[in-house]
């Protein structure tokens, strides 16, 4: 079996640890774990394993995120009368559930969405304050902020489902419960409620992109792999002083499809895909139930969901007595 | 422990090996698996029937070897079956003849009564049915041959949409004394919530076994409330879950009756829904409108039949968490099939059950 086919990193580089740079911000101060070596996490990253930067952010955005789970964890705990067994064996079906929709924008009871509420709030400051150090690390280390805006589309989302749409709706029982197969159903419900969401065009635009970023990003990484051996993994010294692994993987698709990205452009094409996954899904969530209550009826109106022409001939379909071999 | 010889002649004469065993390896299971599709054909075959416009994803597939097995009960029941006896004019009546005669079949002839007191004995599983006239089974009774006679009567739109079919005590009982998939009010689920979160995520046959609530049955084929969610305009005004507005709770609830009408029939969604307009009357199948008449049936089955039962009832048939009375919904009588028995005519041979009036013997 070549090397390259292989799911796993091939090379590991173990030495002393890298503690990495201290600078002005007194960075080093917040760094903690001592840095140790795993061959395990080798295969699938980088074998050395922290230091670990934390912060004020950090520790904000650690404390309100496990505080929430706890919440949601004990609730479903008592739902199964503190019984751990159940809890495993309905593990999958259990929620913290929002609040019942007569309560609309009020404070409900802490036991019909009052622990939803608080949950959702400590996971906002949570993912809030998370948000917050991917900006201040990348600021500290002046890094561009691609990571935090590239966060920020998927929060905008999050923030779209929990709390605009909720608010715009004037009830938080149009938020997502907080289970395994409950939130699952809560997205079918969704789409069914609101007349079938494949028809709203901003779910189809954020799809695309979904599958779209699905697409680049296995076009990308076989082409990086296929050309390794060339020095085509080396990508940051390709952009800047183009080798024979850029020429080669250019002219293959080139070749292939007639066009090709380049080693810098195929990045953005990839953030932006990523990137409007989330923001054209949150558009399209925004509007359903707000501007749009039937999105197939909606469709209709601007004459993109076809009737079908003429009889829908079920007296050619074939009877069930027939289907089961049982004619008389 | 290889002789020496070997192992040199081994050392010296190198050869790849691999790459040919999973070459012939491959070849020849490809090879087997071919001649073996083509001597015995496709061994999951399958067979569809469709039901909505090509494209539409509309049908419904069953194995062959499935549909080759007819229901196990048909069987059973053509066993219990027998041919009326025409009255032939001045024949002694059941009310004379026999004693603790149930309401309504006293003007049967002696012979037509036997022969149905026998079924009924049969169907239910109970050998001395109508023997004791203080027995709580006999007070049922009354009232399920009622229900019987007004089910063949007033919702043959229903039990005879397609053809004659009808229903017997059989269609539900199967000879068992209480019906299986008979359901009791299971909600809430939990004490340590309220509102919706106490009705749902919980594995109840109910639901289907999923996360979606459990008090579908009770809300729809109780309750008879709205079972539809989807507003008819494109733009609507209020608040869902509020003044009359569904919400996605009720869409939830919704979906869990579905599912579970849906695997009472052994069918899916499209059966009767194009599921990309679940909503829209126009482009359901026919048997959307055979399952409204039968959701509306259940409804009036029990309210007016099976919830009083709870005054007659022992607490042990009583449900488990309200001391409710069983009810019916469709499994009870379909069973897993589109049609109960598979669309077998039960009610043919027994006019005695079809109509609360004198029954036709066609004479």
């Amino acid at each position: 079996m070549a090397e390259y086919q292989n799911i796993f990193t091939q090379v590991q580089v173990q030495g002393p640890p890298e503690l990495g740079m201290d600078n002005e911000n007194n960075m080093a101060a917040e760094r903690f774990i001592k840095p140790f070596y795993s061959k395990l996490v080798g295969w699938i990253g980088n074998a050395q394993i922290g230091p670990i930067y934390l912060g004020w952010t950090g520790m904000v955005s650690a404390a309100t995120f496990i505080l929430c789970m706890n919440i949601i964890g004990i609730n479903m705990l008592a739902q199964v009368n503190w019984s751990i067994p159940e809890f495993l064996r309905q593990g999958f079906w259990l929620a913290l559930e929002p609040p019942s929709p007569e309560y609309g924008l009020k404070i409900p009871p802490l036991q019909d969405g009052g622990w939803y509420i608080i949950a959702s709030f400590l996971l906002l400051v949570s993912v809030c304050t998370w948000w917050l150090r991917t900006y201040l690390l990348a600021e500290q280390h002046k890094m561009g902020k691609h990571v935090a805006w590239a966060f920020a589309s998927a929060i905008w989302l999050f923030l779209v489902l929990g709390l605009f749409r909720p608010i715009l709706m004037g009830s938080w029982s149009e938020a997502v419960p907080y289970g395994i197969f409950p939130h699952l159903d809560w997205t079918t419900a969704f789409s069914i409620r609101y007349g079938n969401l494949y028809y709203n065009p901003f779910h189809c635009l954020s799809i695309v992109f979904l599958y779209g970023s699905v697409l680049l990003f296995a076009m990308h990484g076989a082409t990086i792999l296929a050309v390794t051996r060339f020095g085509g993994d080396r990508e940051l010294e390709q952009i800047v002083d183009r080798g024979t692994a850029s020429e080669r993987a250019a002219l293959f698709w080139r070749w292939t499809m007639g066009f090709n990205a380049t080693m810098e452009g195929i990045h953005r094409w990839a953030w932006w895909f990523a990137v409007l996954t989330p923001i054209t899904g949150g558009i399209g969530i925004l509007l359903t139930g707000t501007v749009v209550d039937n999105w197939f009826i909606w469709a209709q109106e601007h004459n993109f969901a076809p009737m079908y022409d003429g009889a829908y001939g079920y007296e050619n379909y074939g009877s069930y007595e027939a289907f089961i071999g049982r004619e008389e | 422990m290889l002789p020496d010889w070997f192992s040199k002649w081994n050392r010296e004469n190198p050869t790849d090996v691999e790459r040919p065993a999973i070459i012939v390896g491959a070849v020849g299971v490809a090879v087997i698996a071919v001649v073996a599709l083509m001597f015995w054909g496709q061994p999951f075959a399958t067979d569809s029937l469709q039901s909505g416009p090509r494209g539409s994803g509309m049908e419904r597939v069953e194995f062959k070897s499935d549909l080759a097995r007819p229901d196990p009960t048909i069987e059973a029941f053509l066993s219990s079956t027998s041919t009326p006896v025409p009255p032939q004019g001045g024949d002694e009546t059941a009310g004379a003849a026999r004693e603790n005669v149930p309401p309504g079949l006293e003007n049967l002839t002696v012979e037509n009564y036997d022969r149905l007191l026998a079924a009924m004995r049969d169907w239910t599983g109970i050998p001395d049915l109508f023997d004791d006239a203080d027995s709580y089974q006999t007070a049922v009774g009354h009232v399920m041959i009622s229900m019987t006679r007004n089910i063949n009567e007033n919702w043959d739109g229903h039990v005879s949409a397609n053809k004659e079919v009808g229903v017997t005590c059989y269609t539900c009982h199967r000879g068992q004394e209480v019906p299986s998939d008979v359901w009791f009010k299971a909600t809430p689920v939990n004490k340590a919530s309220q509102g919706w979160s106490s009705v749902q995520n919980r594995v109840t046959p109910l639901s289907s076994f999923t996360s979606l609530p459990s008090d579908a049955l009770e809300a729809y084929l109780l309750d008879s409330e709205t079972i539809g969610v989807h507003d008819l305009e494109s733009r609507v005004a209020g608040i869902p879950g509020k003044d009359d507005f569904p919400g996605i709770q009720h869409a939830e609830r919704t979906f869990a009756l579905m599912n579970y009408v849906a695997n009472s029939l052994g069918v899916n969604c499209t059966f009767c829904h194009n599921t990309r307009a679940f909503y829209d009357g126009s482009q359901v199948t026919p048997q959307w409108g055979t399952e409204s008449l039968g959701i509306q049936m259940v409804q009036e089955l029990n309210n007016d039949y099976l919830v009083p039962l709870a005054g007659l009832l022992p607490p042990e048939r009583l449900g488990p968490v309200h001391g409710d009375a069983p009810k019916a919904a469709c499994k009870t009588c379909h069973k897993g099939y589109q049609q109960p028995l598979q669309g077998t005519n039960v009610i043919g041979d027994w006019p005695e059950l079809a109509t609360s009036d004198a029954p036709d013997y066609g004479n």
